[in-house]
């Protein structure tokens, strides 16, 4: 009764004119920021710091502003994804991979709204679960130790068959190759760097974002330039982009792996090592292995559209669970997000609920204002985006050239992050001939250096004895649920391959 | 009308780039939400407040290689420019040190001045047996193997330093043997001493700060040369428990090497005028600075004596050669 107490204070708080037009202004601003590629949700929230200082906003409003950007670029990471397979972010990659073949059947306008509702679903639970669960959840974070942390990992990389249902040994080369690109870097266990060669910019390893722009974006660009006497310059080819609504049927199949996925990628978000690209991850590869019984997953299924974007929107707003409760940025954009409360001369910890009740309650009030604004903003703004699919590809790649270079610089302010990007964009296209999917070299990249760290704390903490990584009952229990998840798939898809034949001749014996 | 929007959201993301003649840049060399990008960041809105730059400071994060990226980037490219400062703390001065920043040394820049100290504080958690500092060093004596420190920096970095110049002090050998497990940032080092997977934690009182209020954690040593003031007064001093060490993340700012002297001389005055007003001394009581007043050339010296006592210790514990 407190909660829904402290609640109604917060949106008594939040609901002024001020605060909604600023929760207008920076939930579209956000969505925007999303779409294009490079800029995420960290960037976006740090780009409109300085414009809550212009203003001169106080604690509360700045907060509902700069949330409001984080679950707007949230939303709209998944546009360019969708229409463009350029991932937007990090945490959106997945949406490329039933996105974008969605909108290549002519499903562009439902893949773009169901995906709008699926990120509706993610961030309202998740909004709920911050709001009844954060002191709970805090205790369950302090579970994790270096050993489980290395365990989720280890689950994670076990359920990456998931990922690309063709060629499972270029799954694993590609997931291979992202593993050796994180390893450079200064290693943080030794202080020694390893493979930079003596380049300053490459201490602080590969930049994630400079990687997916240039996999992604830029290789879109070269196969563009290298067909351009072929098909591609075809003027005028009729697009078909679907309705802007989905079927009500559609939304129904989605709804039970929307919520499964909510809960996941919230548990994913509320882990301060883990973050919204794991939990869009293991959500859409959770879901193929419980769902997918026709192998339609990465050709369009809309489930593969649900499932990240209601994973990592929920995991966006479990990570402000221990930024809230305890102080710790459960990611990059709530990392910023501290800074700010920092500048503000509020103190984040544990006592934050208590000592600045307001400020904690305005902002969960925001979050639900912000969140039924996104979707009512996103399902009209759907016609809107889906045009940029009747754009001719001679106008639309140069953009896509011009954003991409101009986003990283924006964000690194150096030529060194543009010369990556074109050589990850380069590698991209030789991969994609190779037909090597792309998405496991950036789930390498992006988790494979934590996974490392992990390991070696563990160990080290426990004196090198191995035995530490299954010392604990949660350990324990991720390990089993990585082994089976990774064991049984094999054992299962022979069954169900030794079924079919036998229904087969059944059949065959019935037609004879 | 796609474009449209795209246009304005580029609009919105080329601002921040845009360096106007006229207005003030800060570099944060580090992605926005750490200790340089508060800097950067408190300082400019503190500034703003109270009207001594005109227009917002344009926070710029030139995040790589441990600062050194902005380091190479200043030095290098923006060596004449009027309107740049550059957040710095004990971080650069450790990596310039240790020579981390390939072929950049202090004196290719302009020391402006610091805007307070951080000094550095050993906690355990506050279920755990040990109450002091020499308990916890006697520990590490008998049985380095038992005892993990947890710091936010990697291995050599300040944080790890700042419990080797502590159990340098308290007369333990090896300093090599004392185990520090690196974390990314304080914080997560903290809840992981809260978790119960590590014993120890070694860090800014800033990052403590929020757990000592809430009882979860306790400050066994700061390692300043006397108590705080105010709410931190409850605190020991590492000395006072008979270990003479002292360690201070100082925070504050430099300029490029060619930025003339007028506006090298208007930057320190305007640096001095910030931290001598109330504003400043709230913002410094609310994050647990602790006062460290040195503009102009007695920074550049101060800068000077750091760096050369961290090559001291890093090369005693065998980091540089």
């Amino acid at each position: 009764m407190d909660t829904l107490m402290s609640l109604a204070d917060g949106f008594h708080t939040a609901l002024t004119f001020e605060n909604l037009l600023l929760a207008l202004l920076g939930t579209f601003l956000g969505t925007m920021m999303g779409a294009l590629p490079g800029l995420g949700p960290s960037n976006g929230v740090a780009i409109l710091i300085p414009l809550a200082f212009t203003l001169g906003l106080g604690a509360t409003p700045s907060l509902i502003l700069l949330t409001s950007v984080y679950y707007g670029a949230m939303y709209g990471g998944r546009i360019s994804s969708i229409l463009l397979n350029i991932p937007g972010d990090e945490p959106a990659m997945m949406t490329c991979l039933d996105g974008y073949p969605m909108a290549k059947k002519g499903l562009a306008g439902e893949a773009l709204s169901l995906s709008g509702i699926a990120s509706f679903v993610g961030a309202f639970i998740a909004t709920w679960g911050l709001i009844l669960l954060a002191p709970q959840l805090v205790k369950f974070a302090l579970l994790f130790g270096p050993a489980e942390y290395f365990a989720l990992f280890a689950l994670a990389f076990a359920t990456l068959g998931g990922v690309s249902s063709t060629n499972q040994a270029k799954s694993a080369f590609a997931a291979m190759l992202g593993l050796g690109l994180s390893v450079i870097g200064v290693d943080t266990q030794t202080g020694v760097p390893r493979l930079t060669f003596g380049e300053v910019h490459l201490y602080d390893g590969l930049d994630f974002l400079v990687a997916i722009v240039g996999l992604f974006a830029l290789s879109e660009v070269f196969i563009f330039l290298e067909h351009r006497h072929g098909s591609a310059t075809g003027a005028g080819h009729k697009v078909s982009v679907g309705r802007i609504t989905p079927p009500w049927k559609m939304v129904k199949e989605t709804t039970p792996t929307m919520l499964r996925s909510s809960l996941l990628g919230f548990v994913a978000g509320v882990l301060p090592g883990a973050g919204a690209s794991l939990g869009s991850f293991i959500s859409y590869s959770m879901e193929k292995k419980l769902v997918d019984r026709k192998n339609t997953f990465g050709t369009g299924d809309p489930r593969g559209v649900a499932a990240p974007e209601a994973g990592n929107n929920a995991a966006a707003g479990g990570a402000l669970v221990p930024m809230l409760a305890l102080g710790v940025p459960g990611s990059g954009t709530t990392a910023v997000l501290l800074a700010v409360l920092l500048s503000l001369n509020i103190t984040p910890g544990p006592l934050l609920f208590q000592n600045n009740p307001d400020v904690v309650w305005g902002l969960i009030a925001a979050l639900f204002i912000a969140n039924f604004m996104l979707l009512a903003m996103n399902i009209p703004m759907v016609g809107i985006f889906t045009r940029v699919l009747m754009i001719p590809p001679r106008i639309l790649m140069p953009i896509v050239a011009m954003v991409s270079f101009v986003g990283i610089y924006g964000i690194s302010g150096s030529s060194f992050d543009l010369l990556v990007m074109i050589g990850f964009g380069v590698m991209g296209w030789l991969l994609r001939k190779l037909d090597v999917p792309l998405v496991p070299i950036i789930l390498g990249t992006l988790l494979g250096n934590t996974m490392e760290n992990n390991l070696r704390r563990a160990v080290t903490i426990s004196n090198g004895d191995y035995w530490t990584l299954v010392g604990s009952p949660l350990a324990i229990g991720l390990w089993t649920v990585a082994i089976v998840g990774f064991i049984l798939p094999l054992f299962l898809s022979r069954f169900v391959k030794a079924r079919m034949h036998e229904r087969r001749d059944d059949e065959g014996a019935i037609s004879d | 009308m796609a474009f449209k929007l795209m246009r304005a959201a580029i609009a919105v993301a080329a601002l921040t780039v845009a360096t106007g003649a006229s207005a003030q840049e800060c570099i944060a060399p580090a992605n926005p939400g750490g200790g340089w990008d508060f800097t950067c960041r408190q300082v400019g809105k503190t500034m703003q407040d109270l009207g001594l730059i005109d227009s917002t400071m344009q926070v710029v994060n030139l995040a790589g290689g441990g600062g050194g990226v902005a380091f190479a980037e200043v030095v290098n490219k923006r060596n004449d420019d009027d309107n740049l400062i550059v957040a710095a703390s004990s971080a650069t001065a450790t990596r310039l040190a240790q020579g981390a920043y390939p072929g950049n040394s202090m004196d290719q820049v302009r020391w402006v001045g610091s805007i307070g100290a951080d000094y550095g504080v050993i906690a355990v958690a506050a279920d755990s047996d040990i109450q002091t500092l020499p308990e916890l060093l006697d520990k590490i004596k008998a049985d380095p193997n038992s005892v993990s420190v947890a710091g936010g920096s990697a291995v050599g970095g300040w944080d790890h330093l700042k419990v080797l110049i502590a159990a340098d002090a308290y007369g333990i050998d090896d300093v090599r043997k004392v185990k520090y497990i690196a974390f990314d940032g304080g914080g997560e080092a903290v809840t992981q001493l809260l978790a119960g997977s590590v014993q120890a934690f070694t860090g800014d009182l800033s990052e403590a700060k929020g757990f000592v209020d809430s009882g979860d954690i306790r400050v066994i040593a700061v390692l300043a040369p006397e108590r705080l003031d105010g709410e931190f007064s409850e605190f020991p001093t590492a000395k006072e428990q008979g270990v003479d060490a002292i360690g201070a993340n100082w925070r504050g700012f430099y300029a490029p090497g060619g930025m003339s002297d007028e506006a090298y001389q208007m930057w320190v005055d305007k640096v001095g005028q910030l931290y001598a007003s109330d504003e400043w001394k709230q913002v410094m009581a609310a994050n647990g600075l602790a006062p460290l007043d040195l503009q102009g050339a007695e920074f550049e010296s101060f800068v000077q004596n750091s760096v050369q006592q961290i090559q001291d210790i890093s090369r005693q514990i065998g980091i540089i050669k």
